[in-house]
């Protein structure tokens, strides 16, 4: 076979390599629809005993009527809903600011440096944290010393969470904007906080605003950390000092209940916070592929 | 490879016996990429509203020196250059005007369209605003005047408001040319400005190059050889980062001195 062989190659010398080769795509693409199969079994699965189960608990009263007591007529989940939209946005608003200005300094500025090495490992490390250990945390560092659950502890210990997802969504999305376009306002005489604010922060919006999205998504199903600083209450209330109610501690200790009532009720929630999470990761979708 | 020029020896031909004053002035130029000398002891001097073309083979330091003149390797701490860059006679590599105004004195266009994510009217405005605290109304009248003396304002006049990345990308290339002359700079550098565009947009910018000669220094980087024959005054050839000569393009093309130019612009090496 080791002859040189020169000019065109003769049909049946490429079929054979050919053939393996389809045959080896065949495999590779039922393997891959196979495994694609697999997911979304289980999560057709999900979405279909959780619009099942969770419709059953839908009414007005859902909104409008705080946690009942065990077996009782009635009630809904009101103090929850509005617990859990008030530290989620809060949580939002505090970690974005602050999680874009790192990502800025990351991307724009501690590309090369020690201080910015280190960040980026750190965040790292904090944005694969078991959202449990963020509860504890907060639990010791404020909730022991003040002794006393609340809605704030569950502000901070949500916004642990939101900062390193936003940290690194924008330090990646950053990092996509062409150096073309850094020097393009550079070379009109821009200063470095203009060229970032107004060009490089601008051209990469779409992607830093789908991180924040996906970080609310994130937090709006998490309840270990909400277990260990906002805790729960029974009753209505916007005093955030105050152990304050929210949707997933409520589901999580309704479930478990033995009661008819609030096992319906938890259904509810799961109803109410998978809607929630599919329409922001819809939304970020929509958001990241207007611009792209 | 046969190079033509012009028929009729206008522009090309009318470089005059006596040298026009000069814009800037190439001093024992030295520049390294780290440790890897990119520019070796390059003199020349850029003439004062002319067009100086820079050719040579990839990696023959072209776009480097124009980086240099407007200092743009500096955001670059591996970068460094050694030597006198003068622009009316003042040093531009250790002047201790800040960087950003000797960016605002001297354009540059790049290779690629780079339009702001803003609209077309805020893309001129931009750099106009770095510098200049004008009424609306005056500002209208720069956006104008800018995109009028890009040959773009017909294009988009009705649409100063849609995104700058909406058009095509000769009227991308367009709307850099426009933002740059919207600050008013005394240079404008081109990088390869045609490279990625068609046949027709490039004949567009070419143009130009021609009309904007009348206000403006302009140097260019391009690969296109009979582009340098066309819009250019003076021709610089660079190797491997030393300037190889550097003469009117008249000259150049027609009878180079060194071996090498003639090689190079007859297709023979490069």
């Amino acid at each position: 076979m080791s002859t040189v062989t020169t000019g065109p190659a003769t049909e049946d010398r490429r079929l054979p390599l050919h053939r393996r080769r389809k045959a080896v795509n065949a495999v590779a693409l039922s393997l891959s629809l196979a495994a694609m199969a697999f997911g979304l079994f289980w999560l057709i699965w999900i979405l279909f005993e959780t619009i099942w189960l969770g419709v059953a608990g839908l009414s007005l009263q859902l909104f409008t009527e705080s946690t009942p007591a065990p077996n009782v007529e009635g009630g809904g989940l009101a103090n929850a809903i509005v617990g859990s939209l008030v530290m989620v946005l809060a949580a939002t608003a505090v970690g974005t600011p602050i999680g874009i200005f790192a990502g800025i300094y990351l991307s724009e500025y501690g590309q090369r440096g020690w201080l910015g090495a280190v960040t980026r490992f750190i965040n790292d490390i904090l944005l694969s944290a078991p959202s449990i250990v963020i509860g504890l945390f907060i639990y010791a560092v404020v909730v022991a010393r003040v002794r006393s659950f609340s809605g704030y502890a569950g502000i901070l210990a949500l916004a642990l969470i939101v900062i390193p997802v936003v940290v690194r969504t924008t330090e990646n999305m950053l990092q996509l904007i062409p150096t073309a376009l850094r020097e393009a306002a550079y070379a009109l005489g821009a200063p470095k906080w203009i060229v970032i604010r107004s060009v490089t922060l601008k051209a990469a919006m779409a992607g830093v605003v789908t991180g924040v999205l996906l970080a609310l998504a994130r937090i709006a199903g998490e309840t270990a950390p909400l277990l260990f600083t906002a805790l729960s209450n029974q009753f209505f209330s916007w005093n955030l000092a105050e152990p304050m109610a929210n949707l997933p501690v409520t589901i999580f200790k309704f479930a478990l209940s033995p009661f008819a009532n609030w096992q319906e009720l938890a259904w509810a929630g799961v109803f109410l916070i998978t809607i929630g999470v599919l329409v922001l990761n819809i939304l970020a979708r929509v958001v990241f592929r207007r611009r792209h | 490879m046969e190079v033509t020029l012009r028929a009729g020896t206008t522009a090309a031909g009318a470089a005059p016996a006596v040298p026009v004053p000069s814009k800037m002035s190439v001093r024992s130029l030295n520049f390294y990429y780290g440790r890897f000398h990119a520019l070796k002891n390059v003199n020349l001097e850029i003439a004062e509203k002319r067009v100086t073309a820079f050719i040579g083979p990839s990696g023959c330091g072209k776009s480097t020196l124009l980086r240099v003149f407007n200092r743009m390797f500096e955001l670059y701490p591996e970068q460094r250059a050694e030597g006198e860059v003068l622009m009316d006679g003042e040093d531009l590599i250790r002047s201790r005007q800040d960087v950003a105004l000797i960016r605002a004195k001297i354009g540059m266009v790049f290779q690629k369209p780079t339009p702001f994510p803003m609209t077309i009217y805020e893309n001129i405005a931009f750099g106009v605003r770095l510098f200049e605290k004008l009424p609306k109304a005056q500002m209208d009248e720069r956006v104008e005047w800018a995109l009028r003396k890009a040959a773009l304002w017909n294009e988009v006049k009705d649409k100063l408001g849609q995104a700058g990345t909406s058009l095509s990308g000769g009227q991308q290339q367009r709307l850099c040319i426009a933002r740059s002359i919207a600050v008013r700079p005394d240079v404008i550098l081109f990088d390869e400005p045609c490279s990625a565009l068609d046949p027709i947009s490039t004949a567009k910018i070419e143009e130009l190059i021609e009309e904007l000669k009348q206000d403006y220094t302009v140097a260019i980087v391009t690969h296109n050889m009979q582009q340098a024959a066309r819009v250019s005054d003076y021709t610089a050839y660079m190797y491997l980062g030393e300037l190889m000569e550097f003469g009117e393009t008249d000259q150049i093309f027609i009878k180079p001195r060194r071996k090498e130019t003639e090689d190079y612009i007859t297709g023979r090496f490069g």
